[in-house]
């Protein structure tokens, strides 16, 4: 499995995405720029200019026509994935960590930071694609404010029923879209260890969170029930479900800040692979000199992408023994 | 208008009732309680009775041992006379302060005024409660005897079928004990969270668990490891137990200060540091003010040196009989276990005594029938006389046998484990003490006369020595000068030395080979014998543990065929940070380990065999101790073992078997849980497809509600529907060929 290396960013990525077809890859990071590239063979498409400050978040709406991103300036920009040009500009209090299509690609949600007295929110906003890519509204249709503890991420359930929070204090939230309120809040995770991400299977019945407390969990969308627990050995920032077959991934390391003041091996700075199911861990790959921030996985389940901390994106396309490694358990399942 | 009696109703009698308010918390703060502010008084009886002419007399001489204590006065002391004009043999003082009266209640009772009247000092509100009539019931009442409870069989865990050790382990909060499992996960007994605040230790023989803290030592055991004993030391710091666990010591840097109403320590334990304690009865058997070790000189004198407390304080003989004490550079205090009584009623004066070790068996000289316990000391320089090592019996306190030694800078003392052998390892310096060298010297203690062998001088200096338990081979390590500045310390060399075969008796120790380069500082014997680990610890750079075997079967070095002893590297294995290695007490395990308490990085333990094969890597956050638990000494005879070692290859045929069956079963039940896994997430997963499916006909979804919407509105990209060809153009060479034309 050789990678290829996208050294086009000169900070440390913040957030990586497949688009649906899995033929490009959108990567943000805190030096403002947003690049796209082949994910066949990592040549670089173009940038998406503008952006003022480091760039949170990055989300590609289902058709690929638009691409959403959240930045610390306090915008959230859309652009025309074909043109490059920035069709509509939202502005917020307060700098965007999160942004995320709903499935359908109608809706598109934005989790503002908690700053300067504003308390966190998650704003919605309709997106039109219609003739015209610039005539957006320019108010959210809805704000969902997080009261207790700040929203770090969020994404959208299945037929956008509903929209899933995680939080600063470890807890995963359920709202309701259309009234905003909130239907659920389990803490899942030790209390006060941040939920860096949370990522969803492709038919969005379950989710999969990357905590600091060392472990991503499975949960379901529908009762926010812990259905998998995967235990790793240092802080996670990103985790992801793979398509194909039965494996998550998760990434992370030492936190960033103490990097510098310990030795090299302790930083952890590795993916792994665990099984879905039986929650075994099966792999890792190293490669990366600083923990990693951001993970996701081709929708075909034919590649995944890693960014660090190290300003580096490296896309992994699997080998056939990726594809055949198999449980003895699975292989009589299969043979059913 | 107020109602009158009259018209009071029932209910109002009621009202008023309840609204009386309750004062009992009030009452309880601001009562005058009778007994308070009689706390400065206190009762002295036991006076010479004398006529009223001299009472002033006897007062001035009573203040002056009563102002020892705290301060009073003429006025303050109140001596009540009879009609016969004669004192009544008792007085009334008030000191200033009511700690002064109990300074006084502690240390003047019972203290002789001359040689016929004693002391007996009360404090007042002691007389008011105890003394009255009927306070204190007149009768005998014999206490209730408890009703007998079955205890826990403190040896519980030899019964293991499998014949498993256990350990302790220490890490975060949480202290637990375990069953080693091989490279299985261990089994856990119990685990506890706060189980102890310092730290944790077993008993020698593996009985007890102790766990230390604030106020005192608690001791556990039994299967269920439930309370056993409790030794309420404040502040305690360091324990050490006796080598047959019949006692402890512990100490505390803080002087005791004995709390009134304390069942257990008495006013003989205050102010002392160190308290001998009998396990069994729960009591201490004495306590004592530690001594000091003379603190490093410091350059400038007004900065008080740091003071070192030197620890095991007190050396137990094997047999537990005797326990000694030194002190520095003056004597040494062995007593009598269990009354405590200094044997022959005096310390051994010692000029210069700075260490002794006890023999760590009992052992019988030749030509000595009568029962006695040997220990080592030496002694350094002291004006013209050469330096001294000494063998003392006792409890006879004769000397047995010395030795003389010069130009010496420092000595330690290295018993073998069965008493065989001392050797005194013995740091030498040049004339010039520039440079230093290291003579062994070994006392070979069951021969005859304890004749002593030199084995050559070896140049450079012996940073660490060990013998081989119940053997007689030893490894030790030199280390040359650290070149000056240098970041890394200085290269060491391991040496292995063995004795000459020569008949039944050991020959001469000879060196069987050194190994150079190494940067090991720490060896570590297998409690059998025959294997050890020579590792580098407590090192930022190196973390090599190098397995020896020293009775490798395999063909010898054709100059080492003189020799007890077959050396071989077994296997070198590397453990990042390793600050400890500990054998399990069958020789079967080692365990090295990375405790938070030296370093932060990667802690957590490693489990080897003894030929250095790692069964299972245990990374642990915050870990701080393991400890395996020791095992007590074999009741089989020498024959019984014997037996044991020849049939060895049946025993461990019917073992292999038994490891075999525990796989299978292991991996069946992997496979079993697998199976049950896998079919809960299907069911799941078809769970959900079957809700989803139902919602949607719910909201009158269409079925592809999630796909995005492309064909209907979007005008850009959109317009590729259905499959996208992609063309991709392969050239292969079929043939190449080459034509030279011309």
């Amino acid at each position: 499995m050789r990678p290829i290396l996208l050294s086009g960013h000169e900070r440390s990525l913040t957030q990586i995405r497949f688009n649906r077809d899995g033929d490009l890859l959108f990567s943000v990071s805190k030096d403002k720029i947003v690049c796209a590239w082949w994910s066949a063979n990592g040549e670089r498409l173009g940038t998406y200019n503008g952006h003022q400050g480091a760039v949170w978040t990055v989300d590609v709406s289902p058709n690929t026509v638009l691409l959403a991103t959240g930045s610390a300036d306090n915008t959230v920009r859309l652009w025309n994935i074909k043109t490059g040009e920035c069709v509509k500009v939202w502005d917020f209090p307060t700098a965007v960590k999160r942004v995320a299509f709903s499935p359908d690609g109608s809706k598109l949600l934005a989790v503002t930071e908690k700053r300067m007295g504003f308390l966190g929110t998650i704003a919605v906003l309709d997106i039109n694609y219609g003739e015209n890519l610039e005539d957006q509204a320019a108010e959210p249709s809805l704000k969902i404010t997080c009261e207790d503890s700040k929203a770090t991420v969020a994404g959208w359930s299945f037929l956008a029923k509903y929209i899933i929070a995680a939080h600063e204090d470890g807890s995963v939230s359920q709202y309701d879209p259309k009234t905003g309120d909130q239907l659920l809040n389990v803490q899942v995770h030790e209390f006060d260890s941040q939920i860096n991400d949370i990522q969803f299977s492709s038919d969005r019945t379950s989710f999969l969170t990357a905590s600091k407390d060392k472990s991503a969990k499975l949960l379901s969308v529908r009762d926010l029930n812990i259905l998998k627990t995967y235990p790793a050995d240092t802080p996670l920032n990103s985790a992801s479900i793979t398509p194909k077959k039965d494996y998550v991934i998760l990434g992370g390391g030492q936190a960033a800040m103490d990097v510098t003041t310990t030795s090299a091996r302790q930083g952890k700075f590795e993916a792994r692979f665990y099984h879905k199911i039986f929650e075994d861990e099966i792999g890792r790959v190293r490669g990366h000199f600083g923990p990693l921030n951001t993970i996701d996985v081709h929708p075909a389940g034919t590649a995944y992408a890693s960014g660090g901390e190290d300003g580096y994106v490296r896309i992994h396309h699997f080998d056939k023994s990726y594809f055949d490694f198999m449980y003895e358990v699975e292989r009589e399942q299969m043979r059913k | 208008m107020a109602p009158s009696f009259e018209q009071l109703s029932e209910q109002d009698l009621h009202e008023e009732e309840e609204e009386e308010i309750d004062f009992s918390d009030l009452k309880a703060q601001f009562e005058v309680k009778a007994d308070e502010g009689l706390d400065t008084f206190v009762v002295i009886d036991g006076l010479p009775v004398v006529p009223e002419d001299s009472k002033q007399k006897l007062i001035k001489f009573l203040l002056r041992k009563l102002n020892t204590v705290g301060n009073t006065s003429e006025d303050a002391v109140f001596m009540p006379v009879s009609d016969k004009g004669m004192s009544e043999g008792f007085a009334f003082v008030e000191y200033e302060t009511p700690e002064q009266a109990v300074a006084a209640v502690k240390q003047l009772h019972g203290v002789p005024l001359d040689k016929k009247h004693t002391l007996a000092v009360n404090k007042l509100m002691d007389i008011e409660r105890y003394g009255r009539e009927g306070r204190v019931d007149e009768e005998y009442q014999a206490p209730p005897v408890e009703p007998f409870k079955e205890k826990e069989h403190l040896r519980s865990w030899m019964g293991d079928s499998s014949a498993r050790d256990q350990f302790a382990l220490y890490r975060n909060d949480k202290v637990g004990v375990f069953w080693n499992n091989k490279s299985n996960q261990p089994e856990n007994v119990v685990d506890r969270a706060h189980w102890t605040q310092l730290f944790v230790q077993w008993s020698p023989k593996g009985t007890f668990l102790a766990s230390v803290h604030p106020q005192g030592v608690q001791l556990w055991g039994g299967a269920s490891f439930s309370k056993q004993k409790q030794f309420p030391h404040p502040f305690v710091q360091l324990i050490e137990f006796s080598p047959l666990e019949g006692y402890l010591t512990t100490w505390s840097a803080r002087p005791i200060q004995v709390e009134e109403g304390q069942p257990i320590l008495t006013n003989e334990e205050d102010g002392k540091n160190i308290i001998v304690w009998d396990i069994e009865s729960g009591k201490p058997l004495r306590s004592f003010v530690s001594h000091d070790l003379a603190a490093p000189p410091t350059g400038e004198e007004d900065v008080a040196p740091k003071k070192k407390v030197q620890w095991p304080a007190f050396k137990w003989s094997a047999d537990e009989k005797y326990v000694a004490r030194m002190l520095q550079g003056q004597s040494l205090s062995i007593y009598e276990v269990p009354n405590m009584n200094l044997v022959g009623r005096t310390s051994v004066k010692i000029e210069g005594v700075s260490d002794f070790e006890w023999s760590p068996a009992t052992v019988t000289r030749e030509g000595v029938k009568q029962y006695e316990q040997l220990l080592c000391f030496w002694t350094p320089e002291i004006g013209s006389n050469p330096a001294r090592v000494a063998m003392m019996s006792v409890p006879s306190k004769e000397i047995v046998r010395t030795r003389n030694l010069f130009n010496v800078s420092d000595v330690k003392l290295h018993w073998q484990s069965q008493g065989a052998y001392v050797c005194v390892k013995v740091d030498r310096h040049s004339k010039s003490k520039k440079s230093m060298a290291t003579n062994l010297e070994i006392f070979r203690v069951k021969e005859k006369g304890v004749p002593v062998e030199v084995v050559d001088s070896l140049k450079d200096t012996v940073i660490n020595f060990a013998w081989e338990p119940n053997g007689s081979r030893f490894v030790l390590i030199t280390t040359g000068e650290a070149p000056a500045g240098a970041a890394v310390g200085p290269k060491t060399g391991v040496s292995f030395f063995a004795t000459e075969k020569k008949g039944s008796t050991a020959g001469n120790f000879k060196l069987v080979r050194t190994i150079e380069k190494k940067t090991s500082n720490g060896i570590y014997w297998s409690p059998k014998g025959r294997f050890v680990i020579v590792a580098t610890v407590h090192s930022q750079s190196s973390f090599d543990l190098d397995f020896y075997d020293m009775d490798f079967e395999g063909e010898k070095v054709e100059a080492e065929k003189d020799l007890a002893a077959n050396l071989q590297l077994m296997k070198t294995v590397e453990h990042y940070g390793v600050t400890d290695v500990q054998w399990d007490s069958t020789g079967r395990y080692v365990v090295t380990s990375a405790s938070v308490w030296t370093h932060s990085m990667e802690n957590g333990w490693n489990l080897h065999t003894f030929s250095g094969n790692t069964l299972s890597e245990n990374p642990t956050e915050k870990f701080k101790q393991f400890l395996w638990r020791p095992r007590p000494p074999t009741f089989l005879s020498k024959e019984e073992q014997k037996q044991v070692r020849k049939n060895l290859r049946e025993y461990s045929k019917e073992f292999d078997e038994e490891d075999k069956y525990a796989v299978d079963i292991a991996n069946t039940a992997v496979v079993e849980t697998r199976k049950r896994v896998l079919s809960e997430w299907v069911a799941w997963i078809r769970r959900e497809k079957e809700i989803q499916a139902e919602e949607k006909d719910v909201f009158g979804l269409p079925e592809d509600a999630d796909s995005p919407k492309h064909a209907r509105d979007a005008p850009i990209g959109g317009s590729d529907e259905g499959e996208a060809v992609v063309e991709e153009i392969v050239e292969e060479i079929i043939e190449e060929t080459e034509e030279v034309i011309g």
